[in-house]
């Protein structure tokens, strides 16, 4: 038994541009949504995933869920800080950082809309513990001024905050000296300034997190014990990566609910426009069919090669409408994330899975098209489909 | 009378095609309404707002408070007629997924200042004198089944502890663009609680609420609170609350303009399947046109029929889907009630809705009329599909 060549099946679809160009089209924007949506939800849980650090370990109240809801005194701070376990750096020093972090309103350069924008005062220390971040422009703040650094999507795009400008809050006037660079993680959506400084800025007792690294990464859950059960401490233990990651899972499930939710509406209508194709290139072909029949190929091989065609008309829509969502990964895109309620900046990431499943999803669309109208084909029969105008 | 139903018998005459274009503009017209609602949705806190309220909070962020004080110098400021605090609780209902809002008010003054939350009288006055009490919406009672009297555990996350409310009453909403999935309760336990636990946070209010006698006083008198605390310990920013609520929704305006745009994307690809079907069903009529043709027919008329057919398929198509729209919208809107409280399909998108499927069917046809049209009668008869 012979199959019907894939040139035959290629140069149908050639044979009718206009409605071939219209349904694979129609599968291309499918496609296109449904790969870029995973895109941005990937995009945000990647930067959140990477903005901890796999040895670092986060501290806050016991309830709260970020950092600017919790609050740290200074005295639980200074018992956490004694705590064996905890890694010592080159100066011999325990390394561990203890951070105000706040929010505060600011103007996006474009719109001028006011977005609340993560402040964190840090030491040296919070810059051993974070390798990733580094000065790009200009240098690092002085300890004791009020000099700020900030993220450079922050120093891109909010009022105030490119390099040389001042940002006024809290009675003072703060001058950005430095953008850094922390690659793809929130830091990059957040500014820095000197804990002390901003402490007494915002009239701060306490702080608001303690971060730290750990001397052995297996010893967290005797490190967390030993925390949570201290009944002076109404603390709780995370690893910052944990940390990060339950932070991005409210906006990145609410992007793939909706867009996956739109993807299969929009995938009905691009079934239907393949299955109307499908259906007009059978009727349109009956008299071949039957010739095709009639020179020996199986119903088999016609259920094939019709099948072939839809497949085949998936896949180039497959491939366009990735190839255009490839695209958007020059897009950058900063939103506010509900659950800290602070602007968060991150790109469309276009992941090997996310390239699998959009074919996948656009090969099925051809297949769920093409089924029933190459089922049709198959049932022909010889006489009837030759006898056919 | 044989216009209409030559057009009808044309349309009839393939009908599993026109019945899956038709279904695939019902779906096109359905979704297209649906995620308009969805955009709307996100307005809606803006759109019941008053104009005669305005919102103070501290000009750093929403995070930072106000001093206590700042109420008897606010209603001192003049064309000010009421002031009442407010504060973000953000706690936590049994699971994080329960999500809804919490807010600690200053009793009386605050509901005296939203008449569009309807409180029967006897549960005002109980709620009021309950120190524990707390008012809630009617779509959050139904939701969790709760009942007047019920005992209601939160437990906070910016105020540690878990807090016990009794719950004295259920608000209605005025009209349907109330939210009523909120939960109020009183300031003053808030207050007296944050009292023992950390003295230096007490007497602070998370922002206020002013009423103000002439809205069109809205800018003047806006300007006139923030610099009465100009260079102060909290400076105040203040704004209309429809201002306020708008600033929210700026936030996560990204997100708001994909799903915008993929709006539009939804009637692009139904305009590709109606044109394809459009299209292919004038190539298969070439020598039909061509025979009308030559019996005496104008081109415009050949044309007329194309348009005609791919409008009633669009305009039956779009009906259909507005039609759907309203269940589907009722259900969507009920599963995500958390996020979406107020959830109303809109006229505007009812008439954009009509207006996208006429559009679908106008565009579907130009290429395939303009094509029929030109078509030589020669060569149109000699055509074969």
């Amino acid at each position: 038994m012979a199959a019907i060549p894939i040139s035959y099946i290629a140069r149908n679809l050639f044979a009718r541009k206009l409605t071939t160009v219209l349904t694979a089209g129609g599968m291309a924007l499918v496609v296109y949504v449904f790969a870029t949506v995973l895109m941005l939800a990937a995009g945000l849980e990647e930067t959140l995933i990477a903005t901890g650090q796999p040895d670092n370990v986060i501290v806050i109240r016991r309830g709260a869920q970020t950092e600017v809801q919790s609050g740290v005194d200074r005295a639980s701070a200074a018992i956490v800080e004694t705590l064996p376990g905890i890694a010592t750096g080159q100066d011999g020093q325990r390394l561990l950082s203890k951070e105000p972090v706040v929010l505060i309103s600011l103007p996006k350069r474009e719109t001028g809309n006011a977005s609340n924008v993560v402040i964190r005062g840090v030491t040296e220390k919070g810059l051993v513990l974070r390798p990733q971040v580094k000065i790009v422009e200009g240098r690092m703040f002085r300890p004791g001024t009020s000099e700020i650094i900030a993220g450079r999507a922050i120093a891109q795009g909010f009022r105030g905050a490119g390099i040389g400008e001042t940002l006024r809050f809290a009675q003072r006037d703060w001058t950005v000296v430095g953008v850094f660079d922390a690659g793809r993680t929130g830091f990059n959506s957040e500014i820095w300034g000197d804990a002390e400084q901003l402490l007494q800025a915002f009239r701060r007792l306490g702080f608001s997190a303690l971060i730290f690294r750990l001397a052995d990464q297996n010893r967290f859950d005797a490190m967390k014990q030993a925390i949570e059960g201290d009944q002076r401490l109404q603390l709780e233990v995370k690893p910052e990566q944990r940390f990060y990651a339950d932070q991005s899972e409210g906006l990145s499930k609410f992007i793939s609910y909706l867009g996956t939710t739109i993807s299969i509406i929009f995938s009905i209508g691009a079934i239907i426009g393949a299955m109307i194709t499908m259906y007009a290139s059978v009727a349109s072909r009956t008299s071949e069919i039957g010739t095709l029949r009639a020179l020996g190929f199986s119903r088999t091989a016609i259920l094939i090669a019709f099948l072939g065609e839809s497949l085949l008309l998936g896949l180039v829509g497959g491939v366009v409408g990735l190839a255009a969502a490839s695209f958007m990964q020059m897009v950058p895109i900063s939103t506010t994330n509900f659950q800290t309620f602070s602007e968060i900046a991150f790109t469309f990431t276009l992941t090997p899975l996310i390239v699998v499943a959009s074919l996948a999803f656009a090969v099925f669309m051809g297949f769920v098209g093409g089924f029933l109208p190459a089922a049709r084909a198959a049932r022909l029969s010889i006489v009837d489909a030759l006898r056919a105008a | 009378m044989f216009i209409p139903f030559l057009v009808l018998r044309n349309t009839l005459r393939h009908k599993l095609r026109t019945t899956l274009t038709m279904v695939g503009i019902v779906v096109a017209i359905l979704a297209f309404g649906l995620l308009r609602t969805v955009v709307d949705a996100w307005y809606a806190g803006a759109e019941a707002t008053s104009s005669a309220r305005l919102i103070s909070r501290n000009a750093i962020s929403l995070v930072f408070s106000l001093p206590l004080n700042y109420q008897q110098k606010l209603r001192q400021i003049p064309g000010v007629s009421s002031v009442a605090g407010a504060n973000w609780f953000g706690g936590v209902y049994i699971t994080e997924s329960n999500f809804f809002p919490q807010f600690a008010i200053d009793g009386a003054g605050f509901l005296d200042m939203y008449p569009e939350f309807r409180i029967p009288d006897a549960e005002r006055k109980a709620f009021l004198l309950d120190r524990q009490g707390v008012i809630v919406g009617r779509k959050l009672a139904d939701k969790y089944g709760w009942k007047i009297g019920d005992q209601i555990p939160i437990r906070g996350t910016i105020y540690p502890g878990t807090w016990t409310f009794t719950l004295r009453g259920i608000y209605d909403g005025a009209d349907a663009k109330v939210d009523e999935t909120q939960f109020f309760f009183h300031w003053a336990l808030l207050n007296e609680k944050i009292k023992q636990l950390y003295p230096r946070r007490a007497d602070n209010v998370g922002w206020y609420v002013i009423e103000i006698k002439d809205p069109s006083q809205a800018a003047e008198i806006s300007q006139r609170i923030d610099a009465t605390f100009k260079n102060s310990l909290a400076e105040t920013l203040t704004e209309t609350e429809k201002a306020f609520q708008l600033g929210f929704v700026a936030m996560t305006e990204a997100i708001l303009v994909a799903i915008q745009a993929v709006s539009y994307v939804i009637v692009v690809i139904i305009m590709a399947v109606m044109a394809n079907t459009m299209a292919m069903t004038a190539r298969e009529r070439y020598s039909e046109y061509a025979t009308m043709k030559a019996i005496g027919f104008s081109n415009g008329f050949v044309a007329f029929l194309i348009f005609a057919e791919s409008m009633t398929i669009a305009i039956v198509g779009g009906l259909l889907g507005i039609l759907g729209t309203f269940p589907v919208a009722a259900w969507f809107g009920g599963a995500m009630s958390q996020i979406f409280p107020v959830f109303i399909v809109s006229e505007e998108t009812i008439v954009l809705q009509m207006g996208a499927a006429l559009l679908v069917g106008l565009v579907a046809a130009l290429i395939p009329a303009w094509r029929a049209a030109r078509v030589r009668i020669v060569d149109g008869l000699r055509a074969v599909a």
